[in-house]
């Protein structure tokens, strides 16, 4: 039995896929070179943690790795992008077709201004769900699966904005698990929350790594060294380094890395 | 050393603190001021057309007789007036405002435009009268009409409604757009479920106040040719009509005080009509104003 599960692990292991694969990618905001010659190779069914002092271009990485970052005017890349083996900064990749399967919370809750079903509803919705029952199950399913069904199930038809702020940043992430994703990225979730609701989506994002392979910019160290299994450490527009977060927090390999982790820069 | 005596700022608090209360009443005496020219128009007003105000008033076409006038085919002519200024207004500021926020790239001729319509809403309504009468009358044949009067209430008002609802539009978090692409959502989509319903209360009391301008406007239909003295009613939008504010204009300029009267009773309608559309601006406001 015990060498059944055993091998499982192992084929699992060896099927592990890779999800985005970052190519020799550059990003320049009109003339400022934000990011350079980015490698990076994020797999499936993990947490990957991208932690840097403020200006590094963290968030700007995860935010082109659902092409967000095109709302900023004057934004240019180069270098390539593969996700599940497509490059999505092709632009004849339709970008509404990638965010259907890439999900993203942000730094600061953002719901709408409507009920806290209408919020959930809102994805399926937009992609064409009209059956009522199919929302209502979607509905239920994303509130648990965020673990925020057991507080609002009584109040589906009020206003999103009655909640707590973390309440409202778990809503965002049920708002996101609606669409049925393949990725979640996480822009710094928890860096307006308090510690208690911080808790609290953390111990979510270790349930949601089951199903999601999920991407977190996070300001704060040990968090990164708490839910993520690899670690990525920017500096400058750079990738520094990159491996298991156990290794980068005990071992770094880069002089940088280890005064970044303790302390004495950002 | 301490840099501050605190003795000689104790010293000064006194001067301060009155004219700190000085200024208070000046501004109070200012408003009070503004207020008293407003209630001696009032009363003028009420004092004189009170006793003409009633229901024959409303429902009586003009008439050289005093006795038998009243304010019903100016009263219908407004609301056939604005029947035309209120969907084309409406239509063609929204639509602007909405390309001008969420598709048009920030550059010169965005620029251009955005400032130009700022200097529109400066432009005297006279100036639109000449060009209603150019295009809409002449041009295009529409006539002393209706719709040659709202099309040219329309261009009137536009700048104002471009302008109320680009605030409105802009003032729609961005956070709340990129929510919405990042589900997936087209912009399209975005705009009419996301940006819309939150910006449709400022939209809205923008145009309601725009329109009560347009109620109030005199210049630019006399421009057009319409009729002080109308005694019949429109059937279609190419009918002549007379409005509230012309059928004031020429009563007040007969020589009987009786019509004098008259038109202090028809500035009364006025005003009850725009009260009323400003309070359902703010009734629209309250309802539907959200926190973000």
């Amino acid at each position: 039995m015990e060498t059944s599960t055993a091998t499982a692990k192992i084929v699992n292991l060896q099927e592990k896929k890779i999800v985005y694969k970052t190519s020799d990618l550059d990003l320049w905001y009109g003339e400022n070179q934000a990011l350079k010659k980015i490698n990076l190779d994020i797999m499936e069914n993990e947490v990957t943690a991208i932690i840097g002092p403020s200006g590094c271009g963290k968030s700007t990485y995860i935010k082109t790795l659902n092409r967000m970052i095109e709302l900023v005017p004057g934004v240019r890349t180069s270098g390539e992008i593969l996700y599940r083996g497509r490059n999505i900064l092709d632009k004849s990749y339709q970008v509404e077709e990638l965010r259907t399967k890439v999900g993203m919370v942000f730094q600061k809750p953002n719901p709408f201004p409507k009920s806290i079903y209408e919020n959930v509803a809102y994805g399926p919705k937009i992609h064409g769900i009209r059956d009522k029952k199919i929302l209502d199950q979607i509905v239920e399913k994303s509130l648990r699966g965020a673990a925020i069904w057991d507080e609002v199930k009584d109040r589906l038809n009020q206003n999103a904005y009655g909640l707590s702020g973390g309440q409202q940043q778990r809503l965002c992430i049920a708002r996101c698990l609606a669409i049925e994703p393949d990725v979640i990225l996480m822009d710094e979730p928890t860096s307006a929350l308090d510690p208690i609701s911080t808790l609290k989506v953390e111990e979510l994002v270790q349930e949601l790594k089951k199903e999601f392979s999920i991407i977190i910019v996070t300001h704060n160290m040990q968090q990164a060294a708490r839910i993520s299994k690899k670690t990525a450490f920017f500096l400058n527009g750079e990738v520094i380094e990159f491996s298991e977060t156990n290794k980068i927090f005990s071992t770094p390999e880069d002089k940088r890395t280890e005064d970044y982790i303790t302390g004495r820069f950002g | 050393m301490n840099l501050i005596n605190h003795e000689s700022v104790v010293k000064r608090m006194k001067p301060r603190l009155s004219k700190n209360s000085i200024s208070k009443w000046i501004f109070f005496a200012l408003t009070m001021f503004v207020l008293l020219i407003l209630g001696v128009l009032l009363y003028r007003i009420f004092s004189q057309g009170l006793g003409y105000l009633d229901l024959q008033f409303l429902q009586s076409l003009p008439s050289r007789k005093p006795e038998n006038a009243g304010v019903y085919a100016a009263l219908i002519g407004t609301i056939w007036l604005m029947a035309v200024v209120a969907p084309v207004s409406l239509l063609l500021g929204v639509g602007t405002a909405i390309y001008l926020e969420e598709y048009a790239k920030e550059n010169a001729i965005t620029n251009f435009i955005k400032v130009n319509i700022s200097n529109l809403a400066g432009v005297p309504s006279i100036v639109f009268g000449l060009l209603g009468l150019t295009v809409f009358v002449r041009a295009l044949a529409f006539g002393t009409s209706v719709l040659a009067a709202g099309l040219t209430m329309s261009l009137l008002v536009l700048p104002v409604i471009i302008v109320a609802s680009q605030e409105a539009i802009r003032a729609v978090p961005n956070q709340l757009r990129e929510a919405s692409f990042g589900l997936g959502a087209t912009k399209w989509q975005t705009i009419v479920r996301i940006v819309l319903p939150a910006a449709i209360p400022g939209i809205l009391t923008g145009g309601i106040l725009a329109l009560s301008r347009a109620i109030g406007e005199t210049a630019p239909l006399v421009v057009l040719g319409m009729p002080l003295f109308l005694a019949f009613l429109p059937k279609t939008f190419f009918d002549m009509i007379t409005v509230l504010p012309l059928q004031i204009y020429n009563w007040t300029g007969r020589p009987q005080a009786e019509f004098h009267a008259l038109a202090a009773a028809g500035i009364i309608v006025l005003l009850v009509m725009l009260i009323i559309m400003n309070s359902i601006a703010v009734l629209i406001r309250n309802k539907f104003q959200k926190r973000y």
